[in-house]
């Protein structure tokens, strides 16, 4: 008996070694393994056996069927390895070939600048207000101390649609409406932004354009003041424009504040040295501001002996394309779509 | 403003060799900005030269050659000048000599004959031809014959000037005058204003005895008149006429000249009339409607009653305060003339200016003028016309004065000017500031009394006197702080920048478009009922109505770039639409969408956009601001021409129509463009919840779907209805899986599929319940004629 198991051994080792695939190694495993298969034969076989001899038979048919248990194991996972490889072979894509796009979105330049102009002033403290486009020639101008026939409203050749409603020529016209709103007569802190329009087009000039004002009002005794204006202008400067510029206050006159300053920054493009761009200057006229006017503090409901603050105001096209390279101001209304995928991603922090 | 050098410095005494762009840059920083500041003759090398020898060329029928003695030595010099000619003093550009407009002077051949130099005319060497004389127009220019060979001509003609253009503030009518400008100068530069001189002597009787001034307008409030008569009109002397030049003014005569010269001396406007063609009498009033007046450029214009006009009794000869008339001009006939020095309102002059025509005369009175000065002006008129057009002055005035003419006398503390400026500047720096001024002083302890000159009207208030210090004592000297004020968090609304990212998000543009459209197009897009804002003085045709709806920009702007070969055009923006009412006037933000072109692009599966992409851009944005369920598209009641009637809704927000979406009717868009706008502002009224989580069900769901076979004109919408109300509340969710029309169907029917799940969150279902649920269902579409595939 022993000869047969040995047999088998033999027999079955040289036929698993030969099989090519698992179908053949299956149907070894039946022939040699399975219920009627010729290991389990012997065993049945074992009933002639001697009591003394069953044991050593037995352990020799486990010890055989243990070890063709191993090798067609070992067999197996091997055939299936192949089998799944081929498998991945035949899937390879080619990973080069682009990918399915939603078409990708984006913000325009100018917009993305008022957003970060209104964090940096929420942050101070300002609340974030808005107001009419069509607005009217009392809060546009007359409540800013620019009665009728006043020459400085030739500085702002206006849209009329009738003698009262025009399409503001200034953010200045959000003043009026929040200190007018405020019937508490309560300390104001606000900043607005939007878009203004003036009577003129050129390649410098668009006759729409943007905006952003601020308006500080607060008790006397607080003493908010020119320094405290320039400190705040050299913040939002160095913040929105350029961490190295700096700043020139000149007097200048607006009939809305007293004293009235227009304010020059480093010229962005050559740094100071002078170009085409300042004008060999070095400097570029960026804001206006000064202290709020008496007579428009008065004329929006505050006691100008108990109350002061400073205004200031800059338009937000031109910081645009100076913080993105544009070089012509009109990109930033004919919404060519070769300009706007160009504000597709986050702004760098 | 043009600042002669020259000319102020008769009146404050700056260096000679001063820097002019110094000047002008610590001007600047004074408030007062300039454009250019530059040397009056821009050319080197110059020299005076006399005309030894001129024959003409032998190979030319103009050309001149000609020997100049330059002093150190004689010339050979070709010149095409008619006028070129011996014995006559010349400007000579010597070879190296540098003109304006980049023009190098080398020695050269001229048809084989050698040229050294060039004999220059005026406009050759910077000095425009509006200024000269028809001689030199024509021709190179003639020194008098005391000129001295071998000197600079620039020096000797008085020419070696230079000039700051001065951009200058509305407030400051006072520095558009040499004399305001000196006290400027004289606060920066810390010196002392020179007076005026004034000095005639008068003759014969009061002028009050044969001329009469009569002011029937309250838009004059001073007239002064003087006679002077038995004047020469002849040729200006050189200095007058260089710094009427300087100036930007053109010399006519001397008696012209000198009230030009007078006006930007002291920034009075003078007219000078010919007395011989005036009468007896002036008369000041507003004009008639239709009135006509021919001024001195010989235009006939039509006055209206807001007009001002001098007149002589019966017809106007003068507009007040912009331009005088041609009748009463002086000439070079004339002999005795009437001296007008007066005041008009200010915003009537600006008025008729801006309609009619802008002066120097017109600037000056839209600033407002010092009666001081119109005093002053009279007087140096007078002594000039002595001088220089031997006029004899009549006695007396001519006066008519309703002026109050007083210094202002404002008091400020020392702390409120520091408090403003957020400096601590001492009392003595203070003072000091309104000594330079020019401005008179009484210094208290705590305070100081400013008595402000007349001659600056700008000041009236203490905020105008804090300026002047913060002026004067320097901006830059300013330290900046920030506010010391209660710490706050400040408010903002972010509603519209996030609705910018969401869109922005899902692949659209946002664009920034002109509110201001064309009329034609603002009631398109729409049915609403409103009527358009038009501007009274549009630009242009195309930008001269307000928008009501945002999509006609948008349209503009696909059109754009569909020109650019841009095809893929997916865009939003978030602005405002205007509308007019039963005479009211409002606006509304809102959002507008236009979709074209591929949305998707993915290989084998691009996707070009359809109606149900936008209305999936819609629902997600409405989705987004919290409207999930309370709204639903609905067919227009009133379609608007320029959407396609078959793809076009109505965006309903709890039953109120917010909004269109759809596709731009073929005939005005040959391409599929996809449109929609939603007013914000109504949308936005409409409270939302607050955000709040909600269990989620920890029993099972189960599916179920329905296949119906109905006509076309039935909307799925309807169908989806009537499962619902059938379902009861166990329906969690209803969504259609498919739609077919075509093949094995009639051509007016189409199925749809509905997949349908059931459940609730206290229970598992049992397939019993849910199976006679959509029995139900079933039965009551069956009993509405709606056939159910199996």
């Amino acid at each position: 008996m022993k000869e047969q198991i040995e047999k088998i051994k033999e027999n079955s080792v040289q036929e698993i070694s030969k099989a090519e695939n698992l179908q053949q190694l299956n149907d070894l495993k039946v022939k040699y393994l399975g219920k009627k298969g010729e290991l389990t034969a012997v065993l049945r076989g074992m009933g002639g056996l001697t009591p003394e001899e069953r044991p050593i038979i037995g352990s020799l048919v486990n010890e055989v069927r243990d070890e063709l248990e191993k090798i067609i194991k070992e067999k197996e996972e091997k055939f299936e390895k192949e089998e799944l490889n081929k498998k991945l072979e035949s899937e390879k894509i080619d990973i080069t070939l682009p990918s399915t796009k939603i078409k990708r979105g984006s913000l325009h330049p100018v917009n993305r600048i008022i957003e970060d102009i209104e964090d940096l002033f929420v942050s101070m403290g300002y609340d974030v207000v808005t107001g009419p486009e069509l607005e009217t020639d009392e809060y546009c101008f007359e409540r800013l101390n620019l009665p009728k026939g006043h020459p400085a409203r030739d500085m702002q050749d206006s849209f009329y649609i009738n003698s009262e409603y025009l399409l503001r020529t200034q953010t200045s016209a959000v003043q009026a409406r929040t200190m007018m709103a405020n019937t508490e007569k309560t300390p104001i802190r606000m900043i607005t932004a939007g878009k203004t329009y003036r009577r003129e087009d050129d390649a410098t000039h668009s006759h729409q354009f943007n905006q952003i004002e601020g308006l500080v009002v607060d008790y006397k005794e607080r003493n908010v003041s020119l320094a405290d204006l320039k400190g705040t202008l050299e913040v939002f400067v160095r913040k929105i424009i350029g961490a190295n510029l700096d700043l020139r206050f000149r007097p200048s006159y607006f009939p809305f504040t007293e004293p009235s300053y227009e304010v020059d920054v480093t010229c962005f493009k050559c740094g100071g040295k002078g170009c085409n761009l300042c004008k060999q200057t070095g400097w570029i006229e960026v804001l206006g501001a000064g202290i709020v006017h008496p007579n428009v503090l008065e004329m929006n409901g505050y006691d100008p002996e108990k109350f002061g603050g400073f205004a200031f105001g800059t338009g937000i096209d031109r910081l645009a394309m100076f913080r993105y390279g544009i070089t012509d101001m009109r990109y930033l209304y004919a919404n060519d779509v070769r300009f706007l995928n160009q504000f597709d991603r986050k702004d760098e922090e | 403003m043009k600042l002669s050098l020259n000319f102020v410095k008769d009146y404050v005494s700056l260096d000679d060799n001063i820097d002019i762009h110094d000047l002008a840059e610590k001007m600047t920083k004074a408030g007062n900005e300039y454009d250019t500041a530059e040397k009056l003759i821009n050319a080197t090398n110059l020299i005076i030269g006399e005309i030894k020898e001129c024959k003409p060329h032998p190979d030319s029928d103009h050309l001149h050659l000609c020997k100049v003695d330059i002093g150190k030595e004689t010339l050979n010099i070709v010149c095409g000048a008619p006028n070129a000619r011996e014995g006559i003093k010349v400007i000579v550009a010597q070879v190296g000599a540098e003109l304006p407009g980049d023009f190098k002077i080398k020695k050269g051949i001229i048809r084989g004959q050698e040229s050294n130099g060039m004999l220059c005319a005026l406009y050759e060497i910077g000095i425009d031809k509006k200024f000269l004389s028809e001689a030199d127009k024509n021709g190179i220019h003639e020194l008098p014959q005391d000129a001295p060979v071998g000197g600079d001509p620039i020096k000797y003609m008085g020419l070696d000037d230079a000039v700051v253009d001065f951009e200058l503030t509305a407030n400051r009518g006072d520095l558009l005058s040499i004399l305001g400008m000196a006290y400027e100068l004289g606060a920066i530069y810390n010196k002392k204003v020179n007076p005026v001189e004034i000095n005639y002597k008068e003759v014969g009787n009061d002028v009050n005895n044969e001329f009469k001034v009569e002011i029937e307008t309250k838009n004059c409030k001073l007239f002064l008149a003087k006679k002077a008569k038995n004047v020469t009109i002849k040729e200006s002397p050189d200095f007058i006429k260089n710094r009427l030049i300087a100036s930007g003014i053109r010399p006519i005569n001397n008696v012209v000249d000198i009230s030009n010269y007078v006006m930007l001396e002291v920034g009075q406007p003078l007219h000078f009339y010919d007395a011989d063609n005036l009468g007896d009498k002036i008369l000041v009033r507003q004009a008639k409607n239709e009135e006509k007046l021919t001024t001195l450029d010989n235009i006939e214009r039509t006055l209206t009653e807001n007009d001002i006009v001098i007149t002589d009794g019966k017809k106007a000869i003068g507009l007040a305060g912009v331009m005088g008339g041609l009748d009463t001009e002086v000439e070079e006939t004339t002999k005795n003339i009437v001296i007008e020095s007066a005041i008009f309102d200010s915003v009537k002059v600006r008025m008729t200016s801006n309609k009619i025509l802008r002066s120097e005369a017109s600037n000056r009175f839209e600033k407002g003028l010092d009666p001081a000065r119109t005093y002053m002006a009279m007087d140096r008129a007078c002594t000039l016309l002595e001088k220089y057009a031997d006029a004899e002055i009549v006695t007396g005035i001519v006066k008519y004065d309703v002026t109050d003419n007083k210094e202002k006398v404002i008091e400020i503390s020392y702390k409120e000017i520091n408090d403003v400026l957020g400096t601590n500047i001492s009392k003595e720096d203070i003072v000091e500031v309104f000594r330079k001024l020019d401005f008179k002083t009484e210094v208290k302890d705590e305070s100081v009394v400013v008595i402000v000159p007349t001659r600056r009207i700008d000041i009236s208030i203490r905020a105008d006197l804090i300026e002047e210090v913060g002026r004067i004592y320097g901006v830059d000297n300013i330290q900046g702080k920030l506010p010391v004020v209660p710490m706050r968090i400040g408010h903002l609304d972010k509603t519209t920048r996030k609705i910018r990212q969401k869109m922005s998000n899902m692949g659209l543009n946002e664009t920034l478009s002109y509110i201001l459209i064309n009329d034609k197009d603002v009631h398109k897009f729409t049915t609403d009922d409103f009527e358009e804002i038009k501007l009274l003085d549009p630009i242009t045709e195309d930008r001269n109505t307000l928008r009501y709806s945002i999509i006609p920009s948008l349209y503009k702007i696909y059109q754009y770039n569909k020109a650019r070969e841009n095809k893929n055009v997916c865009l939003f923006e978030i602005g405002k639409g205007f509308w007019k009412k039963q005479e009211q006037y409002g606006e509304n933000q809102k959002i507008s969408v236009l979709m074209t072109g591929e949305y998707y692009t993915g290989i084998g599966h691009s996707k070009n956009v359809d109606f149900y992409d936008i209305k999936g851009v819609t629902e997600e944005l409405l989705n987004f601001l919290g409207y999930e369920g309370r709204y639903s598209f609905v067919l227009p009641k009133n379609m608007p021409e320029e959407f396609h009637p078959g793809q076009t809704a109505e965006i309903s927000v709890n039953n109120d129509i917010v909004g269109i979406v759809g596709r731009i009717h073929p005939s005005v868009e040959k391409e599929d463009v996809y449109v929609m706008e939603i007013n914000l502002d109504k949308l936005l009224e409409k409270r939302v919840g607050k955000m709040k989580f909600k269990e989620i069900s920890k029993f099972p769901t189960i599916k179920k779907d329905i296949a119906v076979l109905v006509s076309k004109d039935i909307t799925s919408k309807e169908i989806e209805t009537l499962i619902k109300k059938k379902a009861g509340k166990l329906l969690l969710n209803i969504k259609v899986f498919d739609v077919y029309e075509g093949k094995n169907i009639d051509d007016n029917k189409r199925s749809i599929a509905y997949s349908l799940t059931f459940g609730t969150p206290d229970r598992t279902l049992n397939d019993d319940e849910i199976n006679s649920i959509l029995e139900n269902i079933i039965k009551d579409l069956e009993n509405k004629g709606i056939e159910i595939r199996k």
